[in-house]
C-alpha cells in the first residue's frame, strides 16, 4: 500500500487547563490516501473543525502525531512549515475570507504573492485559475461586488492557484443556496476526480458528505464511524 | 513574499480605509509641518548670521591681541587704580585699552607654529568726516581683512590695490553729510580730518566708492571703510611727531592659519599663542554665543513639534490597531496560506512607516511653500530693516532628516499593532463556530 498523504495517529487536542480544560479531540486515528475525497461529519462542537485545523497544520495536536507523506509534522518549523502550508494546501471557507476591496485577480493570486512568485507569473496563473472557473471576465472587479456563488468560485480559484495537493473545504456550500451550492460541489468533485487533488470536506450536510469516497464521523472528540463507500 | 510585493501590499493597504488613513496622516502632517517650520526658522536665522557676519572675518583667521591682566573684562579691577602701561592703546571702545603689539611682537607671532601669516591692525582715530564744507561728523574707521565681505547698498568696496584714496560710507551717513541718495554719494569727494601727536590737524580728501548697508551685524558697524592707501596716509598723518621706533603700535593683528585646521588644531594654536603671551579669538568664538542662543530657541520650538509628533504617533498606533482588528481574518488567512509572522509584522510596520512618510512629505512640502511665502512677505514688511534675512530657510539635508525622523517614529508606533498582528493565531483568526 502506498504511503498515505495524511496519517493521524491518536490525535488529542485540549484547550485550557484544570477546571476549564476542554478536550476537543480524544484520540483520533485514520489515514487518507492521495486522491481520495473525504467528508468529516459532525455536529457543531464535535471537534471536526479542530481536526481540520490540525490536519492543515494551523494548529498542533496536544498529543499524538500527524504525518504528511510520512513526515512527522512536529519536525516542520518556521519557514519550512510556512512553505509546506503554502505549497500543499488550498482552503475553501464558508465565509469566503476574500479581501473585499481588492480585485478578484489580487484575491486569487494572494497565495502566489506569499510564495514569492513574480508579478507576471502570478497574473498568468491567476488568470488560468479564473479561466478554469469561468470567472476570467470578473478578474478586475472588486471581490465585494460579486454574488455568493461567484465569491465561492473565486475562493476555489484561490485554493487552486498554487496547484495544491490537498484542498480543505470547510462548509463550502454553507452560505450558498442549493442551486449554486450544487454547482460549487460539482466543481470541487471535478477537481478531485480530474486533477487528483485530495479533497477534505468538513460539513454537517449529509448529502454533500454522501458524495465523498469516505465519511469520517466525529462525535465528542471521537471518531465514531469510518465508512468507505464505493466511489460514485 | 518578496520585499517589493510586501511594500506594494503595505502601500495599497494604507489606502484601504481612506478616511482613517487621511486623518492619521493629517495629525502627522501637523507635527511634521511644525518641525519643518521651526527647523527652517533656525536654518534661516543662522544662515543670515553666517552671511552677514561672515563679514567679520574669514574662518581661517583669528584676531590676536596682547594678553593683559584684566583682558576681556573692562569691569574688573574693582576700584583699584590700574597700573600705567606705556604700550596701552585705545581698543576702540571708550574706556578700554589694550596693550599694543610692537613690531617685535608681530615677529614673535609670525614665528609661532601654525601661523601662516600676520596682518597687523593699526589703530586709526580720525576726528571727523565732512562733505563740501557741510557739517562735520565723528567717524570711526573700520577695515576689512582679506576674506571679509560687507553688504553694499550701492557702489563697490574700497579697492586695497588702488593708489587713490577710497572710502565706503555707512548708509546712515549719506543724508546727514548732504547727499541726496546712495547713488548720489558715489564718486563724490569727502574730507577726513585726523589729529597727530603734536595736536596738529591734517585733512585728507578721499573718493566715495560705495555705501555699506546697515545689517544686523555689519562687520564695520557704522564705521567708514577705507582702502590700504588711505589707511597708510591716515596712519602716517596720525603718527606725525612720534619717534619712528614708537610709531608702529598695533592694537591687534590678524593671524591666518591653515583653512583645513580642525577645531583641535585651532585650540592648540590658541594655546601656543597664550604661552607666548597673546590672546587669539576666532570668528566662531565671537559668533558662538549668538548661534548658541538661536540654536537653543530653535531646540525648544523643535521640542514642541516633537510633542505634536508623539501625539500623532499614538494616532498611528490607534489606526493600526483598528486595522489589525478589522483584518484579523485576512491575517489569519495569510498565515494559513504560509505567510510567516515576520512578514506579517513587516507588512503592518511598513504600513505605519508609509503613513509616516506621507504625512511628513506632505508636511515638509507645505511647510516649504508656507515658509517661503511667509518670509518673502515678512522681508518686505516687518523685517524690511534687516535686508538679506530669509526668516525661514530650508536646507535639503534637514528636510530629509525630518522625513526620516518622522518615518522612524511612525515605524516605532507601528511595531505595537504589527506585533499583535504577527502573534495572531490563524485558528483563532479563522474561527467562526
Amino acid at each position: 500500500m502506498s504511503i498515505p498523504i495524511i496519517l493521524a495517529d491518536d490525535v488529542h487536542k485540549s484547550y485550557g487547563r484544570g477546571q476549564t480544560r476542554f478536550d476537543a479531540l480524544k484520540g483520533v486515528s485514520f489515514a487518507i490516501s492521495e486522491g481520495e475525497s473525504i467528508a468529516i461529519l459532525g455536529k457543531s462542537g464535535s471537534g471536526k473543525s479542530t481536526l481540520m485545523h490540525i490536519m492543515a497544520l494551523l494548529d498542533a495536536p496536544s498529543s499524538g502525531r500527524i504525518k504528511l507523506e510520512n513526515v512527522d509534522t512536529r519536525t516542520l518549523k518556521g519557514r519550512r512549515l510556512n512553505r509546506t502550508r503554502n505549497k500543499t494546501f488550498g482552503f475553501v471557507f464558508q465565509q469566503f475570507f476574500l479581501i473585499p476591496n481588492a480585485s478578484v485577480l489580487d484575491n486569487v493570486t494572494l497565495p502566489l504573492k506569499i510564495a514569492g512568485v513574480g508579478a507576471a507569473e502570478r497574473k498568468r496563473r491567476g488568470m488560468a485559475a479564473l479561466e478554469q472557473l469561468e470567472l476570467a471576465d470578473k478578474a478586475k472587479n472588486k471581490a465585494i461586488n460579486l454574488s455568493g456563488g461567484q465569491k465561492q468560485r473565486v475562493v476555489i480559484a484561490r485554493a487552486l492557484v498554487n496547484n495544491p495537493r490537498i484542498i480543505f473545504a470547510d462548509e463550502p456550500t454553507g452560505n450558498l443556496d442549493s442551486k449554486t451550492g450544487a454547482v460549487v460541489e460539482d466543481i470541487l468533485f471535478e477537481l478531485n476526480r480530474e486533477h487528483g487533488i485530495t479533497l477534505i470536506v468538513v460539513t454537517h450536510d449529509e448529502d454533500l458528505a454522501a458524495r465523498c469516497d469516505r465519511q469520517l464521523r466525529i462525535r465528542d472528540g471521537l471518531l465514531i464511524d469510518d465508512t468507505t463507500e464505493v466511489a460514485a | 513574499m518578496k520585499a517589493l510585493d510586501l511594500i506594494g501590499s503595505a502601500v495599497s493597504n494604507t489606502f484601504r480605509s481612506k478616511t482613517r488613513t487621511i486623518l492619521t496622516i493629517l495629525s502627522i502632517f501637523i507635527g511634521a509641518f511644525t518641525l519643518a517650520i521651526t527647523s527652517g526658522l533656525g536654518t534661516g536665522i543662522n544662515n543670515y548670521i553666517d552671511d552677514t557676519i561672515s563679514g567679520v572675518g574669514a574662518s581661517d583667521a583669528m584676531t590676536v591681541t596682547k594678553t593683559t591682566e584684566n583682558a576681556g573684562d573692562p569691569l574688573a579691577g574693582g576700584g583699584e587704580p590700574a597700573e600705567y602701561d606705556p604700550d596701552a592703546v585705545s581698543a576702540g571702545i571708550p574706556g578700554m585699552t589694550v596693550t599694543a603689539l610692537t613690531p617685535d611682537d608681530i615677529e614673535t607671532i609670525e614665528g609661532i607654529d601654525g601661523v601662516l601669516s600676520v596682518d597687523a591692525q593699526r589703530n586709526i582715530n580720525p576726528d571727523f568726516i565732512q562733505f563740501d564744507d557741510g557739517t562735520q561728523y565723528v567717524a570711526s574707521v573700520g577695515a576689512l581683512v582679506a576674506g571679509q565681505t560687507t553688504v553694499l547698498a550701492d557702489g563697490s568696496a574700497p579697492d586695497d590695490d588702488a593708489t587713490e584714496y577710497e572710502v565706503a560710507l555707512p548708509q546712515a551717513y549719506v543724508e546727514p553729510l548732504g547727499f541726496d541718495s546712495d547713488a548720489d554719494a558715489i564718486g563724490q569727494t569727502v574730507t577726513i580730518a585726523i589729529t597727530d601727536a603734536v595736536r596738529t590737524q591734517h585733512t585728507i580728501d578721499a573718493t566715495v566708492v560705495g555705501v555699506t548697508e546697515e545689517a544686523l551685524a555689519s562687520p564695520t558697524g557704522s564705521s567708514i571703510l577705507i582702502n590700504t592707501a588711505l589707511t597708510d596716509t591716515l596712519f602716517d598723518a596720525q603718527s606725525t611727531g612720534i619717534p619712528a621706533d614708537e610709531a608702529d603700535r598695533y592694537s591687534s593683528a590678524t593671524v591666518w592659519f591653515d583653512p583645513d585646521a580642525s577645531a583641535d588644531d585651532i585650540e592648540a594654536l590658541k594655546e601656543r599663542l597664550a604661552d607666548a603671551g597673546f590672546t587669539g579669538t576666532t570668528i566662531d568664538d565671537q559668533l558662538g554665543t549668538i548661534t548658541t542662543v538661536i540654536d537653543g530657541i530653535v531646540l525648544v520650538l523643535n521640542a514642541f513639534a516633537i510633542i505634536a509628533l508623539l501625539a500623532a504617533a499614538f494616532g498611528i498606533v490607534n489606526t493600526l490597531y483598528m486595522s489589525v482588528q478589522e483584518r484579523t481574518r485576512e491575517i489569519g488567512l495569510m498565515k494559513a496560506m504560509g505567510m510567516g509572522s515576520g512578514k506579517v509584522f513587516g507588512l503592518f510596520s511598513l504600513e505605519a512607516t508609509f503613513i509616516g512618510f506621507l504625512g511628513s512629505a506632505i508636511g515638509a512640502v507645505i511647510a516649504i511653500a508656507a515658509g517661503t511665502g511667509l518670509s518673502s512677505v515678512l522681508s518686505q514688511t516687518l523685517l524690511a530693516d534687516l535686508p538679506g534675512l530669509t526668516l525661514i530657510a530650508f536646507d535639503p539635508a534637514s528636510i530629509v532628516g525630518i522625513i526620516l525622523l518622522v518615518m522612524a517614529i511612525a515605524f516605532l508606533a507601528g511595531t505595537l499593532p504589527a506585533a499583535r498582528a504577527a502573534k495572531a493565531d490563524p485558528v483563532d483568526s479563522l474561527r467562526y463556530e
